[in-house]
């Protein structure tokens, strides 16, 4: 590889390449700060099954913030889905998992569609549309739960293998997650639907003069959203062993925080799934390494929120510079 | 249709008064609410033989009204055509920091201060952010602030909790003044110094305009950078003064105070008129649809309705709200709307 | 004989809220010709393209495609009948690849039916190649010029094989090396079996390029004639409505001193070095091609944007300008390009948009004396000779031209020294217009110094004493007696040679 096409690739993926610089000086750190606990087999398993679910999430995520939205509802979603998935299979213990997967899904997706409807049919704000379809989902959720949980015992061993089981020696959720991300990356790369996210995101008016249906591309994005929310939501539950109302209560600012870290502009029409991968991977190195290194459970929240703010003000620095130099090239 | 008086050395006459249209009073959103208020309270009273007493109401007011105490800069901020998530966050860590600080040996009105001056920072911070970046929303702003709020709430008081107030600091959220709770007295001066601010002073004037186009007001002189400071801040203090009374009525602070307040708080200003498209509205409307929210959710509260359906109920209300304000905007200019009335005015409508 | 025009809309109108944009208009385009559609600002030229294209669907007329009768719900029906338009304000996607701007929407695909970029990229380049241009197809539109921008907008009508282009002010912003390539290009086009409505304001892009005239005034037809069957003064004429030298009513003005004085102004990218002065009682015309700078230089005047450089002195004292309201309390008023954007809160009623940059003037003990306020506004809506019933009647249902002028009222409400009118006469009509430039003089003759930033070369040339050209930021000329100025003289110091 010659010397300019090496330039080239390097300008053209500057987000990525710094990620996986902070990812590495970072995991560093971390394991001589714990005195070697962090690159321990047991320990990077875990990264990658805690990741893998908020990195599902983050594709979906993407799309709706590309389109200029944002969906404040999905740890409601989640949390639905995974609690009527296993409610059903509380009552049911032979059913196939694979059955209670997909009903989780569609719950998710009727969720997403709602939150579609109200965005792109009574032009809602998505900020305002999300906050409130979030209580509703989240009070929808202590009704079907009655008030108790639905505990590991309540679940067969069948669908709690779901997140423990490997394939090819890679745990199953990790394996899902590059699924998805597989998926998504042809579908935003490769299909026309995809790209007309995108477009949509640039600038709604031109799309309408290009022909797009725009209003149908807006609760798109939304229902897939509901539909990667319903399917991690029952992955969540299937992990952790427990299905109850204060399920990923504010799981939906890790996932925000994911994909804006990956370059994802919160004003809408840029975002590559590569760089929402490393965002995600990068965040749960954060959610895992914080413990061990004594970060108390409580800086946690406040050390997410900065880096939310963070990231976007920095996406904002890096933007006027940009416009900086192109000003400048112009010669006045 | 009236036409132009032109005098006969050929200037125009402009009208510059109006006269009273009963269709322009009657059709105005207030009546709306005015029609929910009493509804809530006929549902109210058929469903709770222990609702109807001045005593009950009061009680019930107290509930609520420290959310309205962030209702009114609240609406300003909404007007403003920006939002601001993070003032139930804000809530918790002014309380915290007086609560901390008064139990670290400082004299309560000391503390009292400080927390009120610690909602004003916040307040303040959100609001210089958004002058510096001008390209960043308020929604993702105030999204990350919530967290970062709350979250040094966390870090300061860990799972604890502070109390022990001095009785005097009590009173402020249960006593009263005759049989006015003291709360009321306090939100009704609120609102009052609201009305005035918004509707007769040229700083509201000029708030209105920012809501309906910032350039338009940066090309009329308006200093847009001072004023949407000024009202964040507004936010943040007014915030603090709601925890304030909030940890009186509660005799403790915690970390989790006011958790989705900001839910109930937006529903509240939503309902109340002001367009979540900014540049519109009327705090008249908001003090209704505080009422209406408020006894609401009392209401249901005394039939043991449980929180979570109430948390469906004001999600779905606040949906409903924007969808009817935008509904009513989009609702002139619909096509068979314009034909109808052309009809009845008995005019063929230009095709 | 109608099947001799591949396009022909006949009985067009087309009417928004408040304003009938086409009014009975009638349009023929032969096979193979390129046609062009001139008139002023506002004459109704833009809505018509979007009809033509399927933005929108007229009330009255019928369009006819080789003789058999269309008709376009929407932008996609015209598309599918290989009808493009190439907007003056492009449909581009910034942040988006030159490759996807241009095939958006119908992208190549392969066997597989996934999107095949190298085939597009390859396709892309082939056709910029065609144009005469060599941008990488990879490269992001929002860093191209908009020159750059606005061949990829051909390229992008090309690709759909459109049989019918329609150009909207193509050569608004190139640089005269630039517009030689974009004739070519159209000339290749036209040469190809392209029918090509060609709408520009001048009158060497219609030498250059057409066969045929059509001309709009007020959203009505005017005429249609062969490019040699119609001389300058009567096209301008037609165009106009009247003889020129009525429509301007210049009095004769005293100059006073120097009211305004701007030295060294600069700003990265947009202007640099920009020095000049007006007198009291002068008119400045402003002018150059779109993207000089003209409009940027007076945003920095006017406190609206920063400036990196230079100084601004008004009455002989240097003033620093960090705000408008800084601007407007040294007496610099501005009446804005963009009526709708800039100038005026389209919901409100004309007397609170007469008063919002003076509300000072009607408080008492900080509270809005409301009445003060309408009485103000019923005098200034009435001086400058509104047609509307009440102060309370909403901006948006003016004319273009009536809500020009009650931002002209609102401008004047303010205690001011000079006054800077950008595009002042932009699709307003032609009764409007004259009355406007009316204000004007009344200014000039009363001690003001008024600036008039304009891209109209008869108003230029009408009404201005002193004329200063820009160009890629830097003034280029300044010419002291307008009087004597030709229009060729202002297009060469605009250009680039």
């Amino acid at each position: 590889m010659n010397n300019s096409t090496l330039k080239k690739f390097f300008s053209d993926n500057v987000r990525e390449i710094s990620l996986i610089l902070v990812i590495i000086v970072i995991s560093i750190f971390v394991q001589l700060r714990s005195g070697g606990n962090f690159f321990t087999p047991e320990n990077i398993a875990d990264l990658f099954t805690e990741t893998a679910i908020l990195a599902i999430l983050a594709v979906g995520m993407m799309m709706v913030i590309i389109t200029a939205g944002i969906d404040l509802s999905i740890g409601a979603i989640m949390a639905l889905a995974g609690m009527i998935g296993t409610t059903i299979l509380k009552g049911n213990q032979e059913i196939n998992p694979v059955l209670i997967i997909l009903i989780s899904i569609v719950i998710g997706t009727l969720c997403g569609m709602i939150n579609g409807a109200l965005v792109s049919k009574l032009r809602i704000l998505p900020i305002i549309a999300t906050l409130g379809m979030m209580n509703v989902f989240r009070g929808l959720t202590y009704l079907v739960s009655k008030g108790s949980w639905v505990l590991q015992n309540d679940m067969s061993r069948a669908f709690l293998n779901v997140a423990t089981g490997k394939v090819f020696g890679i745990n199953n959720l990790v394996v899902m997650a590059l699924v998805v991300y597989v998926i998504g990356y042809i579908f935003l790369n490769f299909i026309r639907t995809g790209r007309k996210i995108y477009a949509v995101g640039n600038s709604e008016e031109s799309a309408q003069v290009s022909g797009i249906k725009t209003e149908r591309i807006l609760w798109l994005v939304y229902t897939i959203m509901g539909a990667i929310a319903g399917f991690a939501g029952i992955l969540y539950v299937c992990k952790f062993g427990a299905a109850q109302g204060e399920t990923a209560v504010g799981y939906e600012m890790n996932v925000i925080a994911a994909s804006v870290l990956g370059g994802v502009s919160i004003a809408g029409g840029t975002g590559r799934v590569q760089g929402v991968l490393l965002g995600a991977l990068l965040l749960g190195l954060l959610n895992n390494a914080m413990p061990l290194i004594n970060i108390s459970a409580f800086w946690q929240e406040a050390i997410r929120g900065l880096i939310i703010l963070l990231s976007v003000m920095s996406n904002s620095l890096i933007q006027r510079n940009v416009e900086m130099k192109a000003l400048r090239r112009r010669n006045i | 249709m009236a036409k132009q008086v032109i005098q006969a050395d050929g200037t125009r006459i402009i009208e510059n008064e109006r006269a009273f249209s009963w269709k322009r009073f009657m059709f105005q959103w207030e009546w709306m609410l005015v029609l929910m208020l009493i509804i809530v309270n006929i549902i109210n009273i058929s469903s709770s033989s222990n609702y109807a007493n001045f005593d009950n109401i009061m009680n019930a007011m107290r509930d609520f009204l420290d959310k309205a105490i962030v209702v009114f800069p609240m609406a300003l901020v909404i007007v403003l055509g920006e939002i601001d998530i993070s003032v139930a966050s804000i809530m918790a860590l002014s309380s915290v920091t007086m609560g901390m600080a008064y139990q670290a040996g400082v004299p309560m009105g000391l503390a009292i201060v400080i927390g009120l001056l610690v909602g004003t920072l916040c307040g303040f911070i959100n609001g210089i952010i958004l002058v510096k970046f001008p390209e960043l929303s308020s929604m993702i702003v105030t999204l990350a602030t919530q967290i970062i709020f709350r979250g040094i709430a966390s870090i300061l008081l860990e799972t604890g909790s502070v109390g022990g107030f001095p009785d005097w600091f009590n009173s402020f959220g249960w006593g009263k003044v005759g049989s006015i709770p003291i709360i009321l007295i306090f939100t009704i001066i609120e609102a009052l110094f609201f009305v005035y601010l918004l509707h007769f002073t040229k700083f509201g004037r000029r708030t209105y305009a920012m809501g309906n186009s910032v350039m338009v007001s940066k090309f009329s002189g308006i200093k847009t950078n001072k004023i949407k400071l000024i009202i964040f801040t507004m936010a943040g203090l007014l915030a603090a003064v709601a925890a304030v009374f909030l940890a009186s009525k509660m005799g403790s602070v915690r970390p989790d105070v006011a958790k989705g307040y900001e839910l109930d708080i937006i529903a509240m200003v939503v309902l109340g008129g002001v367009a979540s498209s900014g540049g519109k509205g009327k705090i008249l409307g908001c003090i209704l649809s505080i009422l209406v929210i408020g006894f609401l959710r009392y209401g249901l509260g005394l039939v043991n309705v449980t929180s979570q359906v109430i948390m469906i109920i004001v999600g779905t209300l606040l949906i409903v709200a924007v969808a009817i304000t935008n509904l009513k905007s989009s609702f002139g200019q619909a096509k068979w709307v314009k034909n109808l009335s052309n009809n009845i005015k008995g005019v063929k409508a230009q095709r | 004989m109608a099947e001799d025009y591949i396009l022909e809309l006949q009985g067009i109108t087309k009417v928004f809220p408040g304003v009938k944009a086409l009014d009975n208009v009638h349009f023929q385009l032969k096979k193979g010709e390129i046609h062009a559609l001139m008139g002023e600002n506002g004459a109704g030229k833009s809505t018509f393209i979007k009809v033509i294209t399927g933005v929108h669907e007229p009330e009255e007329g019928e369009i006819f495609l080789n003789g058999k009768k269309v008709v376009f719900k929407e932008p996609k029906d015209a598309q599918k009948q290989s009808i493009a338009a190439i907007y003056q304000h492009g449909t581009t996607y910034h942040h988006l690849s030159v490759t996807e701007n241009i095939f958006i929407g119908h992208e190549k695909l392969s066997k597989y039916g996934m999107i095949n970029w190298t085939q597009m990229n390859k396709d892309a380049k082939e056709l910029l190649e065609k144009l005469g241009c060599n941008i990488n197809p990879r490269s992001i539109m929002g860093n191209l010029t908009i020159a750059e921008q606005q061949i990829i907008e051909i390229a992008k009508a090309i690709s759909t094989e459109a049989k019918i282009i329609i150009m909207d002010e193509p050569t608004a912003a190139l640089s005269k090396r630039e517009c030689e390539e974009l004739y070519r290009i159209t000339e290749q086009l036209r040469d190809e079996g392209c029918s090509i409505i060609f709408i520009s304001h001048r009158f060497e892009d219609m030498y250059r390029l057409a066969s045929r005239i059509t001309v709009f005034r007020d959203s009505q037809y005017i005429g249609t004639w062969g490019i040699n069957d119609i001389s300058n003064e009567v096209l301008i004429s037609k165009m106009v409505g009247r003889e020129i030298s009525q429509i301007y009513p210049k009095q004769e003005v005293k100059f006073g001193e120097e009211i305004l004085k701007v030295e060294g102004l600069s700003k990265t990218g947009y202007y640099k070095d920009v020095t000049f002065s007006v007198r009291k009682g002068e008119i400045l015309a402003m002018t150059g091609l779109v993207g000089a700078g003209r409009t940027e230089v007076f945003h920095g005047i006017f406190g609206i944007e920063k400036i990196d450089n230079g100084q601004i002195y008004l009455d002989g004292k240097e003033v620093k300008i960090n705000s408008t309201l800084d601007a407007m309390n040294a007496g610099i008023g501005y009446l804005p390009e963009d009526r709708h954007k800039q100038g005026l809160i389209l919901d409100w009623g004309i007397g609170d948009n007469i008063t919002l940059a003076t509300l000072e003037k009607f408080t008492k003990y900080s509270i809005i004396d409301r009445k003060a306020e309408r009485q103000r506004a019923k005098e200034l809506a009435e001086k400058v000779k509104t047609k509307a019933l009440s102060v309370f009647d909403k901006a948006s249902s003016l004319s273009g031209g009536n809500q020009q002028k009650i931002i002209v009222a609102k401008v004047l409400n303010s205690d001011l020294k000079v006054i800077i009118l950008d595009e002042p006469t932009k699709g307003v009509d032609v009764g409007a217009k004259a009355q406007i430039y009316e204000i004007m003089s009344e200014l000039a003759s009363k001690g003001y110094g008024v600036i008039m930033i304009s891209s109209e070369m008869p108003e230029v040339l009408g009404m201005a004493d002193t004329i200063l050209v820009m160009k890629e930021g830097r003034v280029s000329k300044i010419f002291e007696d307008a009087k004597n100025v030709t229009q060729e003289q202002i297009l060469e110091a605009a250009m680039n040679m």
